[in-house]
């Protein structure tokens, strides 16, 4: 190599040779691509709508919906508009996804602690279940409890009655509940004043305790706070025990609480599958905090409740939390598969929208958002929670 | 030795804490609260295995007429065993079926081959695609003096398979190509595959299923139509695409820092340190984690029901509704579950198998 060989290398770098200048490039070919895509869907879904005569746009929101639904949170008649036709779905799937939420965690934590029992024949049991509800899609699981609603119960006539006020028939599960009375507005004002009155107490019991290391029993407390302060209201108001039983008149029952076949085979479809998934994620976490742990709480001779409370739970949710919320995630998306056993919920309603209107963009494009919605909420509201019990390293 | 052996006295021990005797003490009654949660359990498998064994089986029906069921006060499996050409292959030609049985053969031998990692070859995946390429010739038929089936046609068992293993043999390659966009450098492939991802996983699948049957022949230009079950099949090969990114991510995620360095000072460009560095690393590792994906995706094809495809559940819901048949749905359905219970159970037993396998350095 002599001098002029060396100097014959450019001393700029050609712009294919330089990995920034490079992806910049990448990049506005990718979006390119991206671009035109959509570019070409979009002129020929507009193209193809032209040709159908579809209108696009959402004003069909304000047309009279023409169909009723069957079950409703809001008061919802055919009279009344799309707009409130889908709100009335979306409800009832904020509704099925709560309830089952709720019961699914409960069913969940109860199934994983089976699982781990010394009880051999609950450990296997819960082990069945477990593998048995994870193997059967979600789908088939609603129609079978549908079907068993539908076939094996009798009509509302010959109703079976499993316990004092609940009535079990195909035209779904009646009980007898309070009857209305103004008290009980004010009764949970009263619980919801309680909760706030245990959230603060927690606050200061925690900080006190921090502080001067004297402990405050809350949980004795909260408990007698968020039941009692309801019961005391309850008693103040005359202590009301009319109830409203459910009465058969003609072919179905009227008054108390009438729950429809379609809520209750979606409920329990939706618990029973996301509950062994639950198990599953709490046998995980219980499993993650290692037996030193709790030798070692105890050993400082802390109470069993204190050892739970303060030792093992706070490691044991930091495992569960983050595959709890992807769970709780695919329940309230699993929901939407009542539309294949004709619950209003928000697909339902919107599919029958559909239908009527011809505008699929639109239903499908509200679809998403609606779930995306519910989604992103909860992820956030999870992941905040998240970071709040979350491991502070260094 | 003998000697020492013989003087020491050997004290067996107490009667109640080996055998069978010592076994229940130590599992299912070893405090008062087992105690009673073992009697309690035990009283209520009483009350429900016994009545189910009669209904089921003392008391069930094979292989009668509806008449006889109607009659009868046991399970009526009939309801299976006289429709199963139906539930298994739909509107197929009835003269055809051993096309669609011979495919699910294939499909079986060469899972049954892939369960066992002495065979994980360069000639396994020759042999996968060339049984996947006969599968649907076979379905398809038009060659080889076959008569040809149209895929509207299609239906039971073997969609609801081609549907999994097509959906997640081509969701792969997007998944992977996702879950490499997600982990750019360049903001715009990262944002736009975060983007893609995340909408997809934030909606539920039956909504894509909505858009793949009535919103995709509006993208399509004038005159071009593609059948139903194939864009049910484009449906399903997106959603699982985003999931298969987020699996793929956790694996790329997991190599050591160390692995993309050295490929770089070795001078290999990106696409060369992906193929032969990283991606053989990361693909190994989430192996198990891909095989839930499998199995998820097998469960939720039969969500096509919902857009009137006849997968194995659509054709026993027809035959349910066939007035003949109605009434027996529970029996129906437990052939179907158990159906999706031996696939599914049998493939997250392998996955098992094989964590355990690759955990142990395998």
């Amino acid at each position: 190599m002599n001098s002029e060989g060396v100097q014959a290398v450019p001393q700029t770098v050609p712009f294919w040779n330089d990995p920034k200048k490079r992806a910049i490039v990448y990049q506005i070919a990718t979006l390119c691509m991206v671009g035109l895509l959509g570019y070409y869907l979009f002129t020929n879904t507009v193209t193809n709508l032209q040709r159908q005569n579809i209108a696009s746009g959402f004003s069909f929101l304000q047309k009279e919906s023409a169909f009723e639904i069957g079950e409703s949170v809001i008061p919802y008649s055919a009279a009344d508009s799309y707009g409130k036709a889908l709100l009335v779905g979306a409800l009832n799937t904020l509704k099925v996804a709560f309830v089952g939420i709720v019961i699914t965690i409960i069913l969940g934590t109860v199934v994983g602690v089976a699982r781990l029992s010394s009880n051999w024949l609950v450990a296997r049991l819960a082990a069945v279940y477990i593998e048995v509800m994870q193997d059967i899609p979600i789908l088939l699981q609603l129609f079978f409890w549908y079907a068993l609603f539908y076939e094996s119960l009798p009509s509302p006539r010959q109703a079976i009655c499993p316990g004092a006020g609940i009535y079990l028939c195909n035209r779904g599960v009646a009980f007898t509940i309070p009857e209305a009375h103004p008290a009980h507005k004010y009764m949970l004002l009263a619980f919801i004043v309680g909760c706030v009155i245990v959230y603060l107490i927690r606050r200061w019991a925690k900080k006190r305790q921090a502080q001067t290391g004297k402990y405050f029993p809350v949980f004795r407390v909260s408990l007698a706070l968020v039941l009692g302060l309801p019961f005391l209201v309850w008693l103040a108001s005359g202590a009301p025990t009319a109830l409203d039983a459910p009465k058969l008149v003609g072919f179905n029952f009227k008054g108390g609480l009438t729950v429809s076949p379609e809520f209750i085979a979606l409920l329990l479809g939706l618990v029973l599958y996301t509950a062994a998934f639950v198990a599953e994620v709490v046998r995980a976490g219980i499993q993650s905090v290692s037996k030193g742990q709790t030798e070692a709480a105890f050993s400082l001779g802390l109470k069993p409740v204190l050892v739970l409370n303060l030792v093992i739970l706070p490691q044991a949710l930091r495992v569960i939390i983050p595959p709890l919320t992807s769970q709780m995630l695919n329940l309230t998306k699993n929901s939407s598969l009542a539309v294949a056993i004709g619950f209003p919920d928000f697909v339902s309603v919107a599919n029958t929208t559909m239908n009527q209107t011809g505008q699929a963009i639109e239903g499908v494009a509200l679809i998403m958002a609606v779930y995306l919605v519910f989604s992103l909420s909860t992820s956030a509201f999870m992941n905040w929670y998240n970071k709040r019990v979350a491991l502070v390293e260094r | 030795m003998e000697q020492h052996a013989l003087t020491e006295e050997v004290l067996k021990p107490p009667v109640a804490s080996v055998g069978v005797l010592g076994w229940m003490r130590k599992n299912l009654f070893n405090s008062i609260f087992n105690s009673i949660l073992t009697l309690l359990t035990i009283y209520f498998l009483w009350e429900i295995v016994p009545p189910f064994v009669e209904w089921a089986f003392v008391n069930g029906l094979w292989l009668t007429s509806s008449e006889a069921c109607r009659a009868g006060e046991g399970a009526c499996w009939s309801v299976v065993t006289q429709n199963i050409r139906f539930i298994l292959f739909g509107f197929y030609p009835y003269d055809q079926h051993w096309r669609p049985l011979l495919s699910m053969l294939i499909l079986f031998t060469l899972l049954g081959f892939s369960r066992n990692r002495k065979f994980w070859t360069k000639h396994l995946g020759y042999a996968w695609i060339a049984g996947l390429i006969s599968m649907g010739l076979l379905m398809k038929g038009g060659i080889f003096g076959l008569e040809s089936v149209e895929s509207t046609k299609w239906g039971g068992l073997p969609l609801t398979l081609l549907l999994a293993v097509f959906g997640l043999t081509a969701a792969y390659p997007l998944g992977v190509i996702l879950a490499l966009g997600r982990q750019s450098k360049m903001p715009i492939v990262k944002i736009l595959s975060v983007l893609y991802i995340e909408l997809i996983r934030g909606v539920p699948l039956i909504s894509l299923l909505f858009m793949s049957s009535v919103i995709f022949p509006l993208f399509l230009p004038e005159g071009v139509n593609i059948n139903k079950i194939l864009r049910a099949q484009a449906a399903i090969i997106l959603f699982t695409a985003a999931y298969i990114a987020e699996v793929v991510r956790g694996g790329l995620q997991g190599i050591a820092r160390g692995q993309y360095e050295a490929a770089e000072s070795l001078g290999l460009n990106y696409y060369l340190t992906m193929r032969l560095i990283i991606l053989p690393q990361a693909l190994k590792i989430v192996i198990p984690p891909s095989v839930s994906i499998l199995i998820s995706a097998f469960k939720d094809t039969s969500l096509v029901v919902i857009i009137a495809l006849y997968d194995v559940l659509k054709t026993t819901q027809s035959t349910l509704s066939n007035p003949l048949w109605m009434g027996f749905s529970k029996e129906a359905y437990f052939f179907v579950a158990l159906l999706y219970f031996l696939g599914c159970f049998s493939m997250s037993n392998f996955s098992r198998k094989l964590e355990k396998e690759l955990s142990a350095g395998g």
